[in-house]
């Protein structure tokens, strides 16, 4: 994984030094709320309902044992000794004191590891998928130009006050496990008919309150022009995007209110005028973060471990884990294990200090050092040895870490909504804690299938309602507390926005919902359908009828 | 509302001479009229395109902040800076603050009318980040061009 140098690392002390003074500066009263809040949000500080909020960024996820280990540290010593991994692949803490924030930073600092842009209107922590690396299915390493892209974006003086955050994922698979058509911008590597590697470029795709699926104005674009591409893109957004309305400052609005055609033109017309100026960086610059990423060395093994078949046979709830939490590798012999930060009846992504280090502990003996944070608030380790993969799951079950539910009904999604979010109509964990109770039979839940519940507290879609399966939103009708069920969304490479499917519901009535949902597809799939498949098959009408049937 | 220019890496206070200002829109729709215009005023939503022939008529261009979370000026400078070769000053104006200082400069900002009170410590605000990822107006080097300077490690 990619080190710091020396330049990382001044420039990450240098922003922790001056966040120290600016912290000062607000306590002693220079600086107004108002006039400290943009320099806050720049370092991943938040006011929430209860406290402040720190973001901290784990870029595009990826994590060592070392840097979990101080994550474990910063919740035991400044939190309440736990922390909550986020739909951004990053972490928050939910109660530092203001006083204590730049020490922490110093802290994060010793591990490479920082805050930065994790929150305001700039280029955000970029987003990857978890099994980057690892996964079978990848045309080369996304992270390498995750890595270009962070640093083309850290303290970029033109885009850090741009009209709203921006965010950008990139993916180098075709089954899409980071959301691309969902972010401000998407990059999918790909390789073109010459076999040549670039990127598809996707802009404008988002949620929130008037979501969109992202379009692609470019099909191929040769890696070496990464950079001035997207800051083609940039400078045509802030220049041109909205700024008197918050909620139609976002790149999609630009991109669909003049058309996509448009505004490639746009970029495109600009990104000739500065491709030939030295925004690219040189080979040797790619060539040095690539190597970082080379592949650690893999063992030369058989692809069937005999210990792991033996186990496998003999325990029928570690046979189920495999089957659910682990996913092929693509070195024989290895495999890729997920942890499951949603228990029965727990909050989705938290996670206390003791499972971090017992995380960090797992890594460094069993999975090359190396620990991956997913966009569906789980962890990955990435390279674990099919004979271990037994070890690992003892240790991971004495930690409620081994939930077997990956992308099943109770691996949910779900925003903090009222418990801490000062925007929020609803709660949201109560509602996933409540589904996960009543899906907890993890034979039922294995044979539901692939099920995807995603959870927002407002209309500001945190917890990205629109592409679940089973999508809800909580609304406030004079003052009550309502939600409001979504069918049919995607976030996946089958990308689709969810449709809002008839009247709210009370929270009690929401979990029921989700039941009769359930009930309805188990009696109407075909063969190995999934949810969404007998859902797009059949359409909307029959679901609604399940759902609003005299009950 | 003290002026500060860069000098150097620094920021010096400077005297406020009278300027003769007229903004883009008159200028284009008239320049005899203003032909004794010695500054022009450019608002952020307008391309400074309409104005690359005219570049060399005036010394002084100011941009707007209107607030300092209106980041369009920073664009509109590096333009003037990069594409169109604009060499004399571009003055920031509005609400310019010290802690945005750094990034004005980046972008091709020489001159700044600092609202606030603080301005005699955007100095400093500009020595806080030592490097540069990436190339911008002010010509820093970016880090990978210093790393690929630097002598092999031994
Ligand atoms: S969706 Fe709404 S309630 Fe949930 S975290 Fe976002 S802003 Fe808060």
């Amino acid at each position: 994984m990619y080190r710091y140098d020396e330049f990382d690392a001044t420039l990450v002390g240098e922003r922790v030094a001056q966040f120290r003074g600016q912290v000062e500066r607000r306590l002693s009263g220079a600086l107004s709320e108002e006039q400290f809040k943009p320099l806050r949000l720049m370092n991943g500080l938040y006011l929430q309902l209860h406290a402040y909020m720190l973001r901290v960024a784990v870029p595009y996820g990826t994590l060592s044992s070392r840097q979990m280990r101080k994550l474990a540290y910063v919740a035991r010593k400044y939190d309440k000794g736990y922390g909550h991994f986020t739909t951004r692949q990053n972490i928050q803490y939910n109660w530092p004191a203001l006083v204590d924030v730049p020490d922490i930073l110093d802290d994060l600092a010793e591990v490479e590891m920082h805050a930065i842009q994790t929150s305001g209107n700039c280029i955000r922590n970029v987003t990857s998928d978890q099994y980057a690396g690892a996964a079978a299915d990848e045309v080369e390493d996304p992270r390498i130009w995750c890595e270009v892209i962070r640093q083309w974006s850290t303290f970029h003086p033109e885009f850090t006050y741009l009209p709203r955050k921006f965010k950008i994922a990139v993916t180098a698979s075709q089954n899409d496990r980071a959301a691309i058509r969902l972010h401000d911008i998407g990059l999918r590597i790909h390789k073109n008919d010459a076999g040549e590697t670039g990127f598809e470029v996707i802009v404008g795709g988002g949620l929130g309150r008037t979501p969109y699926i992202g379009h692609t104005i470019r099909e191929f674009l040769p890696k070496k022009h990464l950079l001035s591409y997207l800051e083609a893109v940039l400078r045509v957004y802030n220049l041109e995007g909205r700024r008197d309305n918050l909620y139609k400052a976002r790149i999609k609005i630009l991109v669909n209110a003049g058309g996509v055609e448009k505004f490639t033109d746009l970029v495109e017309a600009e990104w000739t005028a500065i491709r030939k100026s030295e925004i690219d960086l040189p080979t040797e610059e790619i060539e040095r973060i690539r190597a970082y990423f080379t592949p650690p060395d893999f063992e030369d093994l058989p692809a069937e471990s005999a210990v792991l078949e033996q186990k496998r046979k003999g325990e029928a709830a570690f046979a189920r884990w495999l089957r659910v939490n682990t996913v092929a590798h693509k070195t024989p012999g290895y495999a890729i294990v997920n942890i499951s930060l949603k228990p029965v009846g727990g909050i989705p992504g938290d996670i206390s200090d003791v499972q971090m280090e017992a995380v960090a502990d797992l890594a460094a003996q069993y999975s090359q050092d190396e620990i991956r944070a997913t966009h569906e608030q789980n962890l990955v380790l990435p390279h674990v040895k099919k004979d271990d993969l037994y070890v690992v799951w003892q240790a991971l079950t004495v930690q409620d870490l081994a939930t077997p539910n990956i992308r099943l009904v109770s691996d949910i999604i779900a925003c903090p909504g009222l418990d801490y979010c000062t925007l929020a109509n609803t709660r949201s964990i109560p509602i996933a804690q409540r589904i996960s109770e009543r899906f907890s039979d993890l034979e039922q839940q294995e044979d539901i299938g692939e099920l995807k519940i995603k959870i927002s507290g407002c209309i500001n879609a945190c917890g990205h309602h629109h592409v679940g399966h089973i999508g809800i939103l909580g609304v406030d009708k004079k003052g009550e507390e309502f939600y409001q069920i979504t069918l049919g969304g995607s976030g996946a490479e089958d990308a689709s926005l969810g449709e809002i499917v008839g009247r709210g519901l009370s929270s009690g009535d929401a979990v029921g919902a989700v039941e009769k949902l359930v009930h309805y597809y188990r009696n109407n799939r075909q063969d190995n359908e999934r949810f969404i498949d007998t859902y797009r098959r059949l359409g909307a009408d029959p679901f609604k009828e399940a759902l609003y049937a005299a009950a | 509302m003290p002026l500060l220019k860069l000098f150097g890496s620094d920021l010096v206070p400077a005297l406020e001479e009278p300027l003769q200002e007229v903004s883009l829109e008159d200028w284009c729709d008239n320049p005899q009229a203003h032909a004794d215009a010695t500054a022009l005023v450019i608002e952020n939503d307008i391309g400074v395109e309409h104005i690359a022939e005219d570049l060399s008529s005036f010394g002084i261009i100011i941009l707007m902040f209107p607030t300092f979370k209106d980041g369009r000026a920073y664009s509109q400078a590096r333009l003037l800076r990069e594409r169109f070769g604009y060499t004399g000053e571009i003055r920031a104006r509005g609400d310019v603050l010290r802690d945005q200082a750094l990034f004005m400069v980046r972008c091709g900002f020489d001159a700044f009318e600092f609202a606030g009170d603080d301005a005699f410590a955007a100095s400093t605000a500009l020595a806080e980040l030592s490097f540069a990822y990436q190339p911008a107006s002010d010509r820093a080097e970016p880090v990978w061009r210093r790393r690929l300077d630097r002598p092999a490690a031994a």
